[in-house]
């Protein structure tokens, strides 16, 4: 009836028994193991590593287990654990043009150094189900060949095509190259440096980008793109130790990388060249780095004295809209009791309600004799 | 600094004394510290990802984390009441990863955080008092921008929101602001006092107790020092007025408390308790009786104190 009986602690504990009884679920299924997960569901945990922003993809698995394949949850225990990680440095710049690639697509040009590599997609499956993914027993040997011949060693990238022409944007780190921002380190400030806005992106809940993305083409944001280059692989990470002085390789990560290129009518200072629009994620994850690269180059739009009309183009609204993980906590706290402030509306509408109810019966009364004479 | 052992064993790695390490808690020091020394102002801070859910307190929970230590006790409320559901997961996060020595009696506790209510109990000097914050910025319900609204109180220009209330008076007879209520503190900044109802405000002014706020999602601390001025907004011919109610706490009697209305069935029955659920047991102790403790008490609803 009301909780004035002590209880509520030991109803918590109660729904950490539930929830663990409804993760597992029927237990004569057999319970899944964080490297099948892993193995089998690699583009859930490479949404997990990114907006959890850690690369593990053990963890990411793990977390998917213990959230029950919620996303978002899954993404909310690798950011809990990445806080309390020490930083012992930063690497090296990664350098995506060296990477061993495994899909690397081009819009802008038919057929360029390093050629078209489809790699492993969905874009051109029908997507009917395959009825016998249902059956336990897989068949045993994988149907991918190898090619005939093995890629080509250079596989420059799109933009840097257009650069040396001179068509593209040009692109230079700030003065001295300084460390990029941490936003989970220091509050943001606005208007935010594209550090700080690529960082934010690449965290983002990869539905809100997406849908970003898509309003800045279907008008709501000024945006022509092509893609220039989607590409995915792996890069090699590189830290320098201080006690070294040379670089370590540290291992490789899986990363998704897009480059947009967007027209730009140039200024008064500026010849007519094509902009850019960059993407980056952990794993195998093109639908974000692409949403984020269109994002990207909308969020230029103060850089190139465009108007900031549109929510994708204004810093504000997507820097601090797109993180769900607080998002999410600040939607579902509604949950939590509000009958304190609730009672204060409540007692506001009555009386409101009481005194208007006075004021009319007065204006009748006060009305009744004149319709009398 | 001490590493924290007791939740720690062969199989967990072991968490800094209340969780955050120690440079965080520092970080976050240097933000109380500019706070206190600039009533009213919004201080941006490194706001880190916390173990509980962003909205559900991270900003209270992380200032609790930079000044509690093991001389301290600590109260935990939510909507006046420490049984409330969240009360009793923050108040265990403290006790698991601070060993901190925890209470419900307002008087006993050095740290008291609160998410919605100031307790009945006046406070005194030496106590701190922790606010949990959703929005720490007062205009941003009249300016969505940040940019736009730091100026705003650079400039202390806050016609923006005189407007808002005086239209609120026009419309309604008067403020339609129930909890939140904007408030000028120490002449100089308006402030949100967090979801607090207004009934509350008047417990601000002049305080002996140390008043903090943490906002973890939006990054923001802010202060109030003991016995600085928190002037609730409003004008000259129409004053701040509190809520209030026609008829006392059903089960303590109190007539000045703040009161949570209880549906007690489906005929349109109420009954009227103190938000403050140590106040009320207070005061049932002292031997205070209400008009419904009697039957409350025989349902089991509440422990009557008052019994032999």
């Amino acid at each position: 009836m009301y909780v004035a009986v002590k209880g509520g602690e030991a109803a918590i504990l109660a729904t950490h028994d539930l929830v663990a009884e409804a993760r597992r679920g029927d237990e004569n299924v057999p319970e899944l193991g964080v490297a099948q997960i892993r193995e089998q569901m690699g583009l859930a945990c490479g949404r997990v590593m990114n907006e959890g922003s850690l690369y593990d993809p053990d963890l990411a698995a793990l977390a998917l287990k213990q959230a029950q394949g919620d996303a978002i949850e899954a993404a909310f225990l690798m950011r809990a654990y990445r806080t309390t990680l020490p930083r012992f440095g930063s690497s090296e710049p990664l350098d995506t043009a060296k990477m061993s690639i495994r899909r690397r697509v081009s819009a802008t040009y038919k057929d360029l150094p390093g050629g078209q590599v489809l790699g492993p997609t969905y874009d051109y499956t029908h997507r009917l189900f395959d009825f016998t993914l249902m059956d336990q027993a897989a068949p045993a040997e994988s149907p991918a060949r190898p090619a005939t011949q093995p890629l080509d060693a250079s596989m420059p990238r799109v933009p840097d095509i257009l650069g040396a022409e001179g068509l593209m944007e040009e692109e230079a780190p700030p003065a001295g190259d300084p460390r990029p921002f941490d936003l989970t380190r220091e509050p943001v400030t606005f208007p935010a440096d594209r550090d700080v806005r690529l960082q934010a992106m690449a965290r983002g809940d990869e539905g809100f980008m997406l849908g970003l993305g898509y309003s800045v083409q279907r008008g709501y944001g000024n945006s022509h793109p092509f893609v220039g280059e989607v590409r995915v692989g792996e890069v090699a990470v590189e830290y320098v130790p201080e006690e070294l002085g040379f670089a370590v390789d540290l291992g490789d990560v899986t990363l998704t990388e897009c480059q947009m290129v967007n027209q730009f009518a140039g200024s008064k200072e500026v010849p007519p060249q094509f902009t850019r629009g960059y993407g980056l994620s952990f794993g195998h994850s093109e639908r974000k780095a692409m949403s984020m690269s269109l994002v990207d180059r909308a969020l230029k739009a103060r850089e190139f004295g465009e108007a900031a009309t549109y929510p994708a183009q204004q810093d504000e609204f997507v820097l601090y809209h797109s993180d769900n993980v607080e998002a999410a906590g600040f939607v579902e706290h509604l949950k939590l009791p509000h009958y304190v402030d609730f009672q204060g509306e409540l007692e506001l509408i009555r009386r409101i309600r009481k005194e208007r109810e006075q004021r009319l019966a007065d204006q009748q009364s006060e009305a009744l004799p004149e319709a009398a004479e | 600094m001490t590493v924290h052992q007791s939740i720690s064993d062969e199989t967990r790695p072991a968490y800094n004394y209340a969780y955050l390490d120690e440079q965080t808690k520092r970080m976050i020091r240097r933000a109380l510290l500019k706070a206190v020394a600039i009533p009213g102002y919004q201080v941006p801070f490194g706001s880190r990802e916390m173990p509980l859910a962003r909205g559900w307190g991270t900003g209270g929970i992380q200032v609790t984390a930079a000044i509690i230590g093991p001389d301290d006790t600590l109260k935990v409320i939510d909507q006046g009441a420490d049984d409330t559901t969240n009360a009793v997961s923050i108040r265990r996060f403290f006790e698991r990863t601070a060993d901190a020595r925890t209470t419900e009696a307002t008087d006993e506790a050095t740290i008291i955080q609160t998410r919605h209510r100031i307790p009945e109990a006046p406070l005194k000097a030496g106590q701190i008092m922790v606010y949990q914050v959703p929005q720490p910025e007062p205009l941003r319900k009249l300016e969505p921008h940040e940019a736009e609204t730091r100026k705003m109180h650079a400039w202390a220009e806050y016609g923006l929101m005189q407007v808002k209330l005086y239209e609120n008076i026009a419309r309604f007879g008067e403020v339609t602001t129930t909890y939140d209520y904007p408030v000028m503190v120490n002449g100089r900044y308006v402030m949100a006092p967090s979801p607090i109802p207004k009934f509350d405000n008047p417990k601000m002014q002049m305080s002996p107790a140390l008043q903090l706020f943490g906002a973890g999602r939006e990054k923001r601390i802010y202060a109030v020092p003991p016995h600085t001025s928190v002037r609730s907004l409003d004008f000259d011919d129409h004053p701040f007025r509190i809520q209030s109610w026609e008829q006392p706490c059903a089960l303590c009697g109190a007539a000045d408390s703040y009161l949570d209305e209880v549906v007690i069935d489906d005929q349109g029955g109420r009954m009227f308790v103190c938000s403050d659920s140590h106040h009320c047991e207070t005061r049932r102790a002292e031997g205070h009786r209400g008009a419904m403790l009697a039957d409350a008490s025989a349902l089991h609803l509440v422990e009557d104190e008052a019994k032999p």
